[in-house]
């Protein structure tokens, strides 16, 4: 097994708004491995997308904060990192890649300068030397044209090459870990099985760790190595795809499967879950999937569940298995 | 099979192009390009198609909020492209919309109740005391509380305002609903909810939806029929399980083979599609998928196949499977 080259422990990142304080990630920890896939599965407001600009303190303060925790990188505490080392992890050690490629880019430049610039402002490489770099790059993630296509301007694009540039720019240094959240939400059917064979490709050939956000479980199965399913800002349970998909042990997880519509069979009648995703102001006490738990007993109620291991690496924070 | 509510027939949606000061015309966006098909009573034709390929225009096309630019559609037999503004507005009665995204199609300056009960008052259904009762009956339905009827759409997560998106729809007791993508914008465990919740009510009130989405396996759980379309064409028509099962049209099956199924050991072929979708400004001629087809032919370059019934219920527009035509 691969060594662990990012270790979060008792990450806390609370947002401080008006209405009451958002506690976004409460208390995640979590490893990467060399070369592994990992995917933080969950819905909107679980806490994943703060969990991964927290990694590269990208949360924007205020009104969001790291309040606890440890973010461990090679050894060192990022939390504790200055704001030049910090730059210097960004892009070169770690790089990110957002939902909506569209926003990413700066409209009044070439996509080319665009990958360019950040060839030369991390790599301190001259002009032309950049430039071959950044078509190497739009060559690697399968743009047809690429010479061509590096006068383009992100307008000219379409969503799935827009992507594709977004990935030739987060590769540009050669970062050892790549944290993608939601890349492929925007993108089509036939668009987003292209792009998913770019990371498949970058994990093996380049041994890079990936850190995959989505809310999507065909992506998931599709990806991943490792998944973490979170909800309310914990983790509800953790182990390798195989643990999730097929002997999945949270009632959440339970829940996610079973209301996913399916082809080609069609489901007789899909099973939501019942309920509402909770406000993370004053979560309850206990577990905070209580109230939409069928299986709930008076314990959740009271007390935050653990971690209890299911076999090897797969846990589930749920008192059925206490 | 039961009558149909619905008969579309070479219907087309342009926008133009312009340039220039003077917005001269120069081209045209052939968003939907001629499509024919029609929708029974109390029946969900789902629409699928990736974006830009003209589901959008064609759902808005459909009910006229859109002018099509030619064509006609026929509603219980009367062409509606020739209705004017009076016999539109009982149109509305029958037919009605929902939206993807309920929070640009819900008022935020307008309560709940007030929203849902705006049909009623345009159509001058019932007096004031029995509006506000129908609204109730309503909100209940879709799984409302009465007391949502007074909050306004900000104060409600995006489910709710999905489930008050289809208490309006559902106010002047439509037969047909047509649906472009309601529950792409939901998480998917309310995305179920919503699921059921359309299928329940089209039994209790025999509705017949055009179901839009670009999900198949959404597209799937709620339809009995399902066209699939590509650069403002249908270029295949089947029953669910048909065209699950065998999908005929090359571009069907690589759809199919691109669809991320929830589970870890599924091992299928993808077919590849190279290349992008091309303008549809400027579609290619012939069948519009050679360009990308794997099993493209001469003749695919040159003419456009039409969409034929091959196998009782089962259209393709695909010279794969009309070999007597091609010459």
């Amino acid at each position: 097994m691969n060594h662990t080259i990012l270790q979060i422990d008792q990450l806390k990142t609370y947002f401080f708004t008006r209405n009451g304080v958002v506690k976004a990630v409460d208390g995640i920890s979590l490893g990467l491995r060399k070369g592994e896939c990992l995917c933080l599965v969950g819905e909107s407001g679980c806490g994943k997308t703060a969990t991964a600009l927290s990694i590269l303190r990208l949360v924007d303060s205020p009104p969001g904060r790291i309040v606890g925790g440890k973010i461990r990188y090679h050894g060192e505490d990022l939390l504790q990192s200055s704001g030049a080392r910090l730059r210097q992890i960004r892009g070169n050690h770690i790089a990110m890649i957002f939902q909506d490629p569209q926003s990413s880019l700066n409209p009044v430049f070439t996509v080319g300068n665009q990958i360019m610039e950040q060839i030369s402002l991390h790599l301190k490489l001259g002009r032309s030397q950049a430039r071959d770099r950044a078509l190497a790059l739009m060559e690697q993630v399968g743009i047809p044209q690429a010479e061509e296509r590096m006068k383009y301007y992100p307008h000219q694009f379409s969503g799935g090459m827009k992507q594709r540039a977004m990935i030739a720019a987060a590769l540009s240094c050669d970062p050892e870990i790549l944290i993608a959240d939601e890349p492929t939400t925007a993108l089509d059917t036939t668009i987003k099985a292209q792009i998913l064979d770019i990371f498949r490709n970058l994990k093996k050939e380049r041994d890079m760790s990936i850190l995959f956000i989505t809310h999507d479980l065909g992506t998931v199965a599709g990806i991943a190595d490792r998944i973490i399913v979170m909800y309310g800002g914990r983790i509800a349970e953790a182990g390798s795809v195989f643990d999730i998909f097929d002997q999945p042990k949270h009632p959440y997880t339970w829940g996610l499967l079973n209301c996913l519509p399916s082809i080609p069979e069609r489901q007789k009648k899909m099973t939501p879950i019942p309920g509402v995703i909770p406000s993370l102001i004053d979560p309850p006490e206990g577990c905070i999937f209580y109230p939409r738990c069928q299986w709930r007993m008076p314990v959740c109620q009271q007390e935050r569940p653990g971690e209890f291991i299911i076999s090897g690496e797969h846990v589930a924070a749920c008192y059925l298995y206490a | 099979m039961s009558q149909k509510l619905l008969e579309v027939e070479n219907l087309k949606k342009y926008y133009p192009v312009t340039a220039g000061l003077l917005s001269r015309h120069v081209a045209d966006v052939k968003a939907v390009d001629g499509v024919s098909f029609f929708i029974a009573e109390g029946e969900t034709l789902g629409l699928v198609g990736e974006s830009g390929c003209g589901k959008s225009s064609l759902g808005r096309a459909l009910l006229r909020l859109e002018e099509p630019t030619s064509g006609q559609v026929f509603y219980r037999g009367n062409d509606i492209t020739s209705f004017n503004r009076k016999q539109l507005k009982e149109l509305r009665k029958e037919a009605q919309m929902i939206f993807q995204d309920p929070q640009s199609s819900l008022d935020p300056r307008m309560t709940i109740g007030d929203a849902i009960g705006e049909a009623l008052l345009i159509h001058s259904v019932g007096t004031e005391k029995e509006r506000l009762e129908r609204v109730e009956e309503l909100l209940k339905r879709v799984g409302l509380e009465p007391g949502h009827a007074a909050r306004y759409p900000h104060e409600l997560s995006g489910g709710q305002k999905q489930r008050a998106g289809i208490a309006r729809a559902l106010a002047v007791n439509p037969k047909l609903i047509v649906a472009d993508e309601p529950v792409s914008a939901l998480d998917v465990s309310v995305q179920a909810q919503i699921l059921n919740l359309i299928t329940d009510l089209q039994r209790e009130f025999s509705l017949a939806y055009l179901f839009i989405a670009h999900d198949l396996a959404v597209i799937g759980q709620v339809s009995s029929r399902i066209a699939v379309m590509y650069l403002g064409q249908i270029v295949e028509l089947a029953t669910r399980d048909d065209l699950f099962r065998q999908p005929l049209h090359p571009y069907t099956q690589a759809l199919l083979s691109a669809v991320f199924l929830p589970d870890p050991h599924q091992r299928r072929d993808r077919i590849p599609l190279p290349g992008e979708v091309p303008s549809p400004i400027d579609p290619p001629r012939g069948c519009r998928f050679h360009t990308r087809c794997p099993r493209a032919m001469s003749v695919c370059r040159q003419q456009t196949p039409l969409l034929k019934d091959i196998d009782g219920n089962h259209l393709v527009a695909c010279y794969l499977y009309d070999g007597a035509d091609t010459a």
